[in-house]
């Protein structure tokens, strides 16, 4: 709804800066390395120019930081996209990616993994977490579906967010209850550093994957952003506008919920993101999802690789989990926000 | 820029159920091009019902609607929109949208693309700004939706069912929460639009005024239908509103004026 060329522009600089914070994240971390010579080092490996780059510098950049980078962008980029469409679809302010079930299920998969130490799918590790966790999303998303469709095959929001928290306990009952009967520490430590979320053991298959992921769901959910602003007045109101209200609800809540179970599955469960980063893009860009989506995705990207930076720096020898920081940032920002909406009500 | 002309509206046998109670039966409702059909009944008779099975919200159980011929709910959504616009009783958004922005909403049924971002059609800006005019709200187009007035926010509603270019203009007791003045003031300019429509109303004095015909539901069913004078009688009024009134010719104006005594004295047990 914004006029097309601000919009562009103010893309563009978003972009800009996401490269900035890209750029500077991959110098920090127990070895620094400077920018210049990061940027030496990326430039080389797009052979962009013959560069005289150390193999240690090549190795910290483009091996070890540039997958875990690269993931915590698209990790950022798809939380805050899913999150800014479950909010219009839900029309919730407190609807987040984690909204049908997907964190609890995903729980479950990987906790059974991590404290019961079984392979999954012929994975052993931190694969068979990913496999079991991504799994175990499906398993969440479809009791919330089966529980929130009508016969008609509609999915009123507010039975579907229901049905999200009532999957959602379920789930977080039979998690405890796995840890606790564990009785093992370590086992129960794991648990808590996956449920804060991490991007620190990405590789570079992984990184790609999540990177495409959160490229197909931006550019499929930018496609349907007219549709989305015909909710502006509500669900009779965007099917007076030639909306397919009920088609585009499945389409939305299944995409938005199997791309999330992708990013949780590798990344854990990385709060605040999808909640927080759509309100504060809004509080730029207005309403219009033309800009708002696109803009969700690389606000949502600097947000994690920043979070990403601190997470690993901020104490020294030890990663504090991702989790934890969009926590610290993320909680105070959403309550002042809430202040600031009341005095527009 | 080319007014868009009335078409023929025409309802055939639509019922719909739900939970096993029939809401609306055997409804059948011919418009004019160009005419405006006041929808008149007690509360629960089934108007917004039937609004919104000519608007193709919802799908009759049984019976069509056709527009210029063409079966509405046949039609692909988008086209649909293309044809038919709705203005509701009372739309409300917590979205912070200025009155352009909302009357852009009616562009979306137009739009083809599928890169949203790239291609806005070259007439947008035409239709809309045609549409705010109409509406008269053109001064208002940078004011923020949530600052309106009733009376403003009922006019910008209508800019947004113009900015469809619709053939047939559904509203649902569009005047319910505007004071007199704004009544009147946004009938005229619905009539003042030449677009078939369909209106919802309680009030029978606004219907007499500004109706060309009018149908009366009871319990889903038209129990009379036809010129505003034939209709409006006081046994009707008794029969479906339970109310004891005097229908006579207007002192200013020769449109029939309804005049209430009170409740119905109840003939029947």
């Amino acid at each position: 709804m914004t006029r097309t060329f601000g919009g562009l522009g103010t893309l563009a600089l978003g972009l800009v800066l996401l490269g900035a914070a890209m750029a500077v994240s991959l110098g920090v971390g127990a070895v620094s390395v400077p920018v210049p010579q990061v940027l030496e080092v990326v430039a080389r490996r797009f052979h962009l120019g013959d560069f005289d780059v150390s193999l240690l510098n090549d190795q910290i950049v483009w091996q070890l930081r540039l997958p875990r980078v690269l993931g915590a962008a698209s990790v950022g980029a798809g939380l805050a996209l899913c999150g800014a469409v479950l909010q219009s679809l839900t029309r919730n302010d407190l609807a987040d990616p984690y909204l049908l079930g997907i964190s609890g299920g995903a729980a479950v998969g990987a906790v059974t993994v991590i404290v019961l130490g079984v392979p999954f799918a012929g994975l052993i590790g931190s694969a068979a977490v990913t496999a079991a966790g991504f799994v175990g999303a499906l398993a969440a998303l479809l009791a919330v579906l089966v529980l929130a469709a009508g016969r008609s095959g509609a999915l009123p929001p507010t039975r579907t967010i229901l049905a999200g928290v009532a999957v959602g306990q379920v789930c977080a009952a039979y998690t405890s209850f796995l840890v606790i009967m564990s009785g093992d520490s370590q086992a129960a430590r794991r648990v808590l550093s996956w449920t804060l979320g991490s991007v620190a053991g990405l590789r570079w298959e992984s990184a790609v994957f999540l990177a495409v992921v959160a490229l197909v769901a931006t550019v499929g959910i930018v496609a349907l952003a007219d549709q989305l602003d015909a909710f502006a007045f509500g669900e009779a109101s965007a099917r007076s506008l030639g909306v397919d209200v009920t088609r585009l609800r499945w389409l939305l809540l299944v995409g938005t919920a199997l791309v999330t179970a992708c990013l949780v599955a590798y990344a854990g469960l990385i709060g605040f993101v999808g909640l927080v980063v759509p309100h504060m893009v809004r509080l730029a860009t207005g309403p219009g999802h033309r800009l708002l989506l696109p803009m969700c995705a690389v606000v949502g990207a600097i947000t994690l690789v920043l979070a990403d930076t601190v997470a690993r720096s901020v104490v020294e020898g030890q990663e504090v989990p991702i989790g934890v920081v969009t926590g610290v940032v993320g909680a105070p920002f959403f309550a002042w926000l809430l202040r600031r909406g009341r005095h527009h009500a | 820029m080319p007014e868009q002309h009335g078409v023929r509206l025409e309802v055939r046998d639509a019922s719909w159920r739900v939970a096993g109670r029939t809401i609306v039966e055997d409804v059948d409702l011919v418009c004019e091009p160009g005419t405006v059909t006041g929808l008149l009944g007690p509360n629960g008779s089934g108007k917004t019902t039937l609004i919104n099975l000519v608007a193709g919200l919802t799908r009759p159980a049984t019976g069509s609607v056709s527009v210029d011929g063409r079966d509405l709910h046949a039609l692909p959504h988008r086209e649909r929109a293309r044809l038919v616009g709705l203005v509701e009783q009372q739309a409300s958004t917590t979205l912070d949208l200025t009155v352009r922005q909302v009357v852009e909403l009616g562009r979306i049924p137009h739009r083809k693309g599928r890169l949203p971002a790239l291609d806005t059609a070259p007439d947008e800006h035409e239709v809309v700004d045609h549409a705010l005019r109409l509406a008269d709200v053109e001064d208002l187009a940078d004011r923020s939706w949530q600052t309106l007035s009733g009376g403003e926010r009922q006019r910008t509603q209508l800019a947004r069912a113009v900015a469809q270019r619709p053939a047939v203009l559904l509203l649902d007791e569009p005047t319910n929460h505007l004071d007199l003045g704004h009544q009147l003031d946004f009938l005229a300019r619905v009539r003042g639009l030449g677009l078939t429509t369909v209106a919802a109303l309680h009030d029978l004095e606004l219907a007499a005024a500004y109706c060309d015909r009018v149908a009366v539901l009871d319990a889903g069913r038209v129990v009379a239908v036809g010129a505003v004078a034939d209709v409006l009688t006081s046994e009707l009024i008794a029969e479906v509103y339970g109310v004891d009134a005097t229908v006579e010719p207007h002192p200013v104006h020769d449109r029939p004026h309804v005049r209430w005594n009170g409740p119905r004295t109840k003939v029947r047990a």
